[in-house]
């Protein structure tokens, strides 16, 4: 059975006033545990409003959602629940620390979530080492760090609750090449090593295509085209035509194609090209 | 739902109430106001009332969206109304009593009276903000209140505080939308508890939203002076404020109003 299950999802803003909009519309698709899943799509695709779905933050227009098989809105009163299993990141959430040092910020999710005691503090101390936070930060004030430590904090804040599944939008943006490499590194971990359902949403190919299992590409309140990214930058000239990127290395890869050369289409990392050029070169046939 | 707010809120549109000049309108306001608690009878009510309704015709506001803006004072409205129906002093036409309360006819016309007042004073004030955007509005503000630089008022600092505040309203309601948001997301609970733990409750959005207050604030200012703001002096307009003749008919209008309502009163009507 699917971790999540979302069913023909509509989310219309301003019913009834002359701005009414759908910002998704119809939108099915379910994520499998221990499954990274990674949506892609232009501002005002529609992602930032889905994937606040996925907690019940936002309530469906029409539709469901369903978590471990159970309509997440079935008690209304008991949706608070569901904010502890699905954790969401928000873009840029350093702006919603507040407390007095890092520790204390760490543990108001789990503290919400009725943890105490030796349990809380495991929970605060084990996010912290996931995201790569020394101890020696956790007495800090969050306002000390730096920008990129900030957004650790923020995602360990999440973590803390020990969430079955974890949402981020857009972990890494605002943040130096080196810190970006760092955070995903740590995502990546946190995934291998807890066997984690991740959703990550970003605009970064490049990001996307090195990291997840399977995409799912949103165009305007739709589901474009979804599959595993060799499936999604197979078909790299119509997600340009939608006016989306796809990675560098699948950029070079159709140059080269368009030249003659016989590549596959579906390369997205510069290992997978580079053993293609080389069988090339050797004459033999490209893996 | 924080959104829903319609304080101040300007409805763009192109009457007459919309070209009017700013300056024009804040001394309309001025005038109706005075006439407002000038009133003491129902025909200068009924005046006032008539005044209010015509000029909501010409603007093309909504009605709807004007009692709309009694909401927030509703409690004011009602407490007024209550407090000067049961306690205005005098024994004269008596209609009912029990201990400390009673009800009389002056107190029943009292009642009615300021209720009227706050309804027509609030329903007025809004109609300009309704058809006046903020930033003309401080502009007139600035051009009516100039005289007062001679005995050094920092007058063209306060204007541009108050355009700064209200631009600045909707950023702030979207960043506590977010924050909320975000601290719903970590399992934070508006909702319920005694009003301790709710009072507690708002310290993870005040903490956050007045740290961005100020960090706009410090990105404003540095904004400001990469443009070479200094200040009002030798500040010149892109839209320079000029009465045309609708404001002198509006004004002159506005005058004769208050006119009649002193007249009403003088004569007892």
């Amino acid at each position: 059975m699917p971790i999540l299950e979302i069913q023909h999802l509509t989310h219309t803003y301003g019913v009834g006033t002359p701005f009414q909009r759908s910002a998704v519309e119809d939108v099915s698709f379910t994520v499998e545990k221990g499954e990274f899943l990674g949506v892609i799509g232009h501002t005002g695709s529609g992602k930032s409003t889905l994937i606040q779905h996925l907690n019940g933050l936002l309530k469906p227009t029409s539709g469901k959602i369903l978590l471990d098989g159970n309509d997440i809105w079935a008690e209304p009163k008991k949706i608070r629940a569901v904010r502890f299993q699905v954790g969401l990141v928000f873009q840029y959430p350093e702006y919603q620390l507040f407390e007095e040092t890092v520790y204390k910020d760490i543990s108001f999710g789990p503290r919400n979530r009725g943890k105490t005691g030796e349990e809380l503090d495991h929970a605060v101390r084990e996010a912290a080492r996931l995201v790569g936070l020394r101890d020696e930060h956790l007495e800090k004030s969050p306002f000390e760090l730096s920008g990129g430590q900030k957004r650790r904090v923020a995602l360990a804040g999440v973590l803390a609750m020990e969430p079955k599944v974890l949402v981020l939008d857009e972990p890494t943006a605002g943040l130096d090449p080196a810190g970006r490499d760092n955070l995903m590194a740590n995502i990546r971990e946190y995934h291998r090593h807890k066997n984690a359902t991740i959703l990550l949403v970003s605009h970064s190919m490049d990001e996307i295509a090195r990291n997840v299992d399977r995409i799912l590409v949103l165009k305007s309140a739709h589901i474009l085209m979804s599959g595993t990214p060799a499936e999604i930058f197979a078909r790299g000239p119509e997600l340009l035509a939608a006016g989306l990127d796809v990675p560098q290395i699948t950029k070079v890869a159709m140059a080269l194609r368009d030249r003659g050369l016989p590549i596959d289409p579906a390369v997205y990392t510069v290992e997978a090209l580079e053993r293609q050029l080389l069988a090339l070169k050797r004459g033999g046939a490209p893996c | 739902m924080l959104k829903d707010i319609t304080l101040g809120q300007y409805f763009p549109g192109n009457t007459a109430a919309h070209r009017l000049d700013p300056r024009t309108k804040i001394l309309l306001v001025v005038l109706y106001i005075t006439a407002l608690f000038t009133a003491g009878s129902f025909y200068a009510y009924g005046l006032m009332a008539a005044v209010l309704a015509a000029c909501v015709r010409i603007s093309k506001v909504g009605l709807k969206a004007l009692v709309r803006g009694l909401k927030p004072v509703l409690f004011i409205i009602v407490f007024t109304g209550v407090l000067n129906l049961f306690f205005t002093p005098g024994e004269e036409g008596l209609l009912w009593a029990w201990g400390p309360l009673h009800i009389t006819i002056s107190g029943l016309r009292n009642a009615a009276f300021m209720v009227l007042r706050i309804m027509l004073l609030i329903m007025g004030t809004f109609l300009m903000t309704y058809t006046t955007s903020p930033i003309s509005l401080t502009d007139g503000l600035e051009r009516l209140l100039n005289g007062l630089k001679r005995f050094h008022v920092p007058v063209h600092e306060l204007t541009m505080i108050m355009s700064i505040a209200l631009r600045f309203i909707p950023t702030l309601i979207e960043e506590t939308d977010k924050i909320m948001s975000a601290q719903k997301a970590r399992g934070a609970d508006f909702e319920s508890g005694n009003l301790m733990e709710k009072a507690k409750a708002l310290v993870p959005i005040l903490v956050p939203l007045f740290i961005s207050a100020f960090r706009r604030a410090d990105e404003l200012a540095t904004a400001m002076e990469c443009r070479c703001y200094h200040g009002g002096e030798g500040r010149t307009k892109l839209h320079v404020l000029r009465y045309e003749r609708r404001d002198y008919v509006a004004l002159s209008l506005g005058i004769l109003i208050l006119a009649g309502v002193i007249a009403m009163r003088a004569f007892g009507l």
